[in-house]
């Protein structure tokens, strides 16, 4: 049973959407959507806390695999994060992402939160802190405007090194 | 305690120029910094003026760099009783072609330790360029999600200025 109290956030992005609360919901959560928007990935995930959460490489390999921590539509969901797709970075303790969906007027504010329960190198966090603005800008987009935009992001290559360093040395169990 | 620093990108389906446009003439800051019109034309040194919807000369700011369309800075100093204090801060904008689409990166620092402007700016900038890329995407900004309680609050900020 995974202890949320020992995650601390370390990256946090928020955006307003001119979008209800569902609509925002289903989009973190339906495939249909997140395939516009998440660098090409299918969300797959079991409706409950405690269920199984993927994100799906076009061929159906898994990309990002993790449990359901919290399932509260239309307003919070949160999931353990491993990306299991990739050698090193499967070996790397899971962090935990967060969406909070709030009215803001007639908009949403849609938080995203990415929280770790260990003391993770700047050069890894770079991944997020580089991806999420450019994920969530465009699940703006194709909420608002029906297209997503055109981004193509690959981990930094400091991110790469830091991430071999890590699965190596494991510095979460010292 | 260390100096703070707020940063934030958005990424917007629109041109470099306009994206300029929409942050340094008023006419269309009005439509998205929830009616504030914001005037930041012209070279370093040249003011940069805010005017609140009620009319208002909120801030005594100046430009820094005007690099258009790529880069644009400017001095933050809002005239409000209990933050007209502080030193003024720095707002820095990067504008940069990313495929078909812009990456608009925000810096606003030069912050002094305890800084309330900070704290007032931390909230607000998600919401502004968050209504500037829905204003330059669809043609609107987002609506004001400030509650009553705000709106009075910033009133009689202003009625003191």
């Amino acid at each position: 049973m995974i202890d949320i109290s020992k995650f601390k956030p370390k990256t946090v992005y928020v955006t307003y959407i001119a979008a209800t609360p569902e609509a925002v919901w289903q989009a973190l959560t339906d495939p249909a959507f997140t395939r516009q928007y998440f660098v090409g990935f299918s969300v797959e995930v079991e409706p409950k806390a405690g269920g199984t959460f993927k994100m799906l490489y076009p061929d159906g390999r898994t990309h990002i695999g993790g449990q359901v921590v919290e399932w509260s539509p239309p307003r919070r969901f949160a999931c353990t994060w491993v990306v299991e797709g990739m050698a090193d970075f499967a070996e790397l303790p899971a962090c935990i992402v967060t969406y909070e969906i709030e009215p803001a007027g007639e908009a949403v504010r849609l938080t995203m939160t990415e929280a770790h329960s260990w003391d993770v190198p700047e050069a890894i966090l770079a991944g997020g802190r580089g991806g999420w603005p450019a994920i969530l800008s465009s699940l703006k987009s194709v909420l608002e405007t029906g297209k997503p935009l055109a981004i193509q992001m690959s981990p930094p290559p400091e991110m790469m090194d830091a991430v071999k360093k890590a699965a190596a040395e494991r510095p979460w169990l010292k | 305690m260390s100096k703070p620093t707020f940063v934030y990108v958005t990424y917007i389906a629109a041109t470099p120029e306009k994206v300029w446009q929409a942050l340094t003439d008023p006419d269309l800051t009005e439509k998205y910094w929830f009616g504030y019109r914001v005037s930041a034309r012209g070279q370093a040194g040249d003011p940069v003026t805010a005017v609140s919807p009620r009319g208002k000369e909120v801030h005594r700011d100046a430009l820094i760099e005007s690099d258009p369309p790529r880069r644009l800075s400017y001095s933050w100093h809002p005239l409000y009783r209990g933050m007209s204090d502080e030193r003024p801060s720095r707002v820095t904008f990067t504008i940069e072609p990313f495929k078909n689409q812009i990456r608009l990166t925000i810096v606003h620092d030069d912050f002094d330790e305890g800084s309330k402007v900070y704290e007032s700016i931390k909230g607000g900038w998600p919401a502004v360029l968050s209504s500037l890329k829905s204003f330059l995407e669809t043609g609107c900004g987002l609506e004001s999600s400030w509650s009553e309680a705000d709106q009075k609050r910033v009133a009689e900020m202003e009625a003191g200025l």
